[in-house]
């Protein structure tokens, strides 16, 4: 019986009388759909907010802060009446907390979608069409496997790290079309530059992935999880036992080389070219126009959100905290129902705040870094990153070979392995 | 176990709802608000503002198709060498350093591909001839990445 | 054995399945048959994809992922590029002068019926296997049983690259 059908009838007892598919398929459905509503549309928007603001940091000048929830409160009558409170000093200095803005990706949002849907006369109608659900669908699909929280995730899958590399290169078509079908020049050569530079640095990215893998046994993301709780001997290792501060900082490098291969996956500053705002006004989704556009949009930030909790998976524990997590599974496993609930929250707290932290990190980049050319790009691909990722996997592995050979060498009697 | 394909089909099937959802509500509320004015300056290509010149083509840069084909070669590399980083740590204590120097040969002819491919310049993104130039010619022509601006 | 058809059309597995075998025929045909270059590059893409679908019906998890990320992320990628690259590609129609569209569907029906004939007569094996980690037996196959194979298609990949490199390689013209 599959362990997401035994939950459900643990916990929902109606469900006992459905059919066992139409169990599965509704739990992933709630799931999908509170993925889709809290880490993609929303976290879109939030990012944007911030995106802004930190641009507006970076050139010394505000960022939008007219459109929030200050300006809502002077709107309407009834709670500018309420927002003269504010005037008391003690709520005018916790008002002060509150940014102004937060609300601008709300307003464009709805600004997006009540735009003119414009389609060049041009345009290949079919191919402009389906780009959109071809690169939504690769980007969404790769939060199927990540573990948001401890031993929770949508789809637990043997092959979990390779199930991600494998669907977010539907993308790369999906971005084909777009350029193809927008019957742009400049829009096309965007689209393949995107496409090239998406597909070189896979590679990189694939094999200081498989540094991670070769360290954990296993591909499945939940287990590489779990085999980050403890490390350097020590049963409650805490941070210690993230896979980044692994042989005393040498998986610091397949870590960095992840991130920048995974930045340019993403097409972000600095290795923006393809939607150059200098050169290529926006590559591939020039043409798109109002909520056509969106879908793009929402498909780059989830998938900055999916690398970064890519990285903090392989890397740095996923939903695992600081300290030791046993520590807390002790305090919550005695709580029942109350206990479960929190320990899902601490998970994904931790989960959250470090792939968040990522995006961020990626925000600041892009409004810090100037943009790489396009052979500078390449070169770094292939003559920087492809050779340091190889000869760190195979020191990597090396030490792992020479660290079982000293283990087994201090075991006087090594079972038989029977094959 | 097969359920879990079935989660990934969920998944994609919402994105693909996400979006069929999201354009028909953008296709209604356009309806109505009837903000469909197409003029032919909206419909052609955007070209910052200028007139589009020439047809929707670009010259054929082998570059990419070159960059593609490496792609392709030490893509099947990654997804061959996936299985064994998986078993590396099970099968240690049987193998013993023979496990080590198996993937240690299969990486090493292909880096060795990639020298090769790297030194006759196909990595190169800005093709150079590389034979029969002239002292003059080398000099005017940027040989190498450090020379390009 | 008509009954375990009656069975399993009432199995929701069965239609995903006949979805996925539609979709991987239908975009197929497309390729095939489709008059415009650019749309028969772009139907391969679901016909990938759908492989990859049937790749899972049989439990082959990383074959499925790994036909993604190879025939997807890289063998369709170098055909667009081909495809897209080429001048003036939206002019061109394509038509095949020698076709015989009266020989071709007879033989294709002999074919059809011959499969569908083997394939309702054999005997299959139902295999209830649980689904196991196949990139584990796969790893184990390569150090194992098929190392050989592992070292030589290293080698392949060597003079993949190798050739494709020197047939892409600009010559050296004449200045």
């Amino acid at each position: 019986m599959h362990p997401v059908i035994t939950f459900a009838h643990n916990v929902l007892p109606f469900t006992k009388g459905w059919p066992d598919w139409v169990v599965y398929v509704a739990i992933v459905f709630v799931v999908a759909f509170g993925i889709l509503n809290t880490l993609v549309a929303p976290l879109t928007g939030i990012s944007t907010y911030i995106e802004r603001r930190m641009a507006g940091r970076a050139q010394y000048r505000w960022g939008p802060n007219r459109v929030g929830f200050r300006s809502l409160l002077d709107a309407l009558p009834v709670t500018r009446w309420i927002g003269r409170m504010g005037d008391i000093g003690p709520v005018k200095a916790i008002g002060r907390l509150i940014p102004g803005g937060l609300l601008q990706f709300a307003a464009d949002g709805l600004k997006l979608f009540t735009k003119e849907d414009i389609i060049p006369a041009k345009a290949d109608k079919f191919l402009f069409r389906a780009s959109p659900y071809v690169v939504m669908a690769g980007s969404f699909a790769a939060f199927a496997v990540l573990p948001v929280s401890f031993n929770f995730r949508a789809v637990n899958f043997n092959i979990g790290i390779f199930y991600v590399l494998g669907i977010s290169s539907l993308v790369v078509p999906g971005i084909l079309m777009a350029g193809w079908g927008s019957a742009n020049k400049w829009a096309l050569f965007g689209g393949m530059r995107s496409a090239s530079q998406i597909v070189s640095y896979e590679i990189p990215v694939a094999i200081s992935l498989m540094t991670a893998v070769m360290l954990a046994g296993t591909m499945n993301m939940t287990d590489i999880v779990n085999a980050q709780r403890s490390g350097y001997g020590i049963e409650k290792a805490g941070a210690l036992g993230w896979y980044v501060f692994r042989y005393g900082g040498l998986m610091i490098v397949p870590f960095v080389i992840y991130f920048i291969g995974g930045c340019a996956e993403v097409n972000r500053t600095p290795f923006d070219l393809p939607e150059g705002e200098s050169e290529l006004v926006s590559g591939y989704h020039t043409e798109y126009s109002g909520f056509r556009w969106s879908f793009f949009f929402m498909a780059e930030y989830s998938n900055m959100f999916a690398v970064g909790a890519i990285a903090t998976t392989m890397f740095l524990g996923g939903p695992l905290p600081p300290y030791p997590v046993q520590l807390t599974e002790q305090l919550f496993g005695g709580m029942g129902h109350l206990g479960m609930v929190l320990r899902f929250l601490e998970g994904f707290a931790w989960f959250f705040i470090k792939s968040y932290f990522f995006v961020l990190v990626m925000i600041h980049m892009r409004w810090t870094l100037p943009r790489y050319r396009v052979d500078q790009l390449m070169h770094l691909c292939w003559k920087v990153l492809l050779p340091i990722a190889l000869v760190w996997f195979v020191l990597m592995c090396g030490v792992r070979a020479v660290r079982m050979e000293m283990k087994l060498a201090a075991q006087p009697a090594v079972a038989e392995v029977t094959r | 176990m097969r359920y879990d394909y079935v989660g990934v089909l969920v998944y994609l099937a919402l994105a693909v709802v996400f979006v069929l959802v999201g354009m028909t509500a953008q296709r209604v509320v356009s309806w109505f608000l009837r903000t469909n004015r197409p003029n032919e300056a909206k419909l052609s290509p955007y070209e910052c503002g200028e007139e589009p010149i020439g047809g929707t083509f670009i010259k054929f840069n082998i570059r990419f198709y070159v960059m593609a084909l490496v792609f392709i070669v030490f893509d099947v590399e990654v997804v061959l060498l996936f299985p064994w980083a998986a078993v590396f740590n099970e099968l240690y204590a049987f193998y013993r350093m023979a496990l080590f120097w198996d993937m240690l040969i299969f990486v090493g002819i292909l880096a060795f591909g990639l020298a090769y491919v790297w030194g006759k310049g196909d990595l190169d993104w800005i093709m150079t001839f590389r034979k029969h130039l002239s002292p003059a010619e080398k000099v005017a022509r940027p040989q190498s990445r450090k020379e390009v601006a | 054995m008509i009954a375990a058809l009656g069975l399993a059309v009432k199995n929701p597995a069965t239609w995903v399945f006949l979805a996925f075998a539609a979709v991987t025929c239908g975009s197929a045909l497309v390729v095939a048959v489709s008059r415009s270059l650019v749309y028969s590059a772009y139907a391969l893409l679901l016909t990938f994809f759908g492989v990859a679908g049937l790749y899972a019906f049989l439990d082959a998890d990383f074959l499925a992922a790994a036909q993604l990320l190879v025939y997807v992320g890289g063998i369709l990628v170098l055909i667009l590029f081909g495809v897209m690259l080429t001048h003036k590609i939206r002019d061109i129609n394509l038509s095949n002068e020698s076709t015989n569209p009266v020989v071709g569907a007879v033989i294709s029906g002999f074919l059809f019926l011959a499969l569908a004939y083997v394939s309702l007569m054999t005997d299959w094996q139902v295999v209830e296997h649980p689904a196991s980690a196949t990139s584990g037996e796969i790893g184990r196959a390569f150090v194992g049983k098929y190392l050989l194979p592992f070292e030589v298609s290293s080698v392949l990949l060597l003079g993949a690259l190798i050739g494709a490199a020197y047939l892409a390689r600009r010559e050296k013209r004449e200045a």
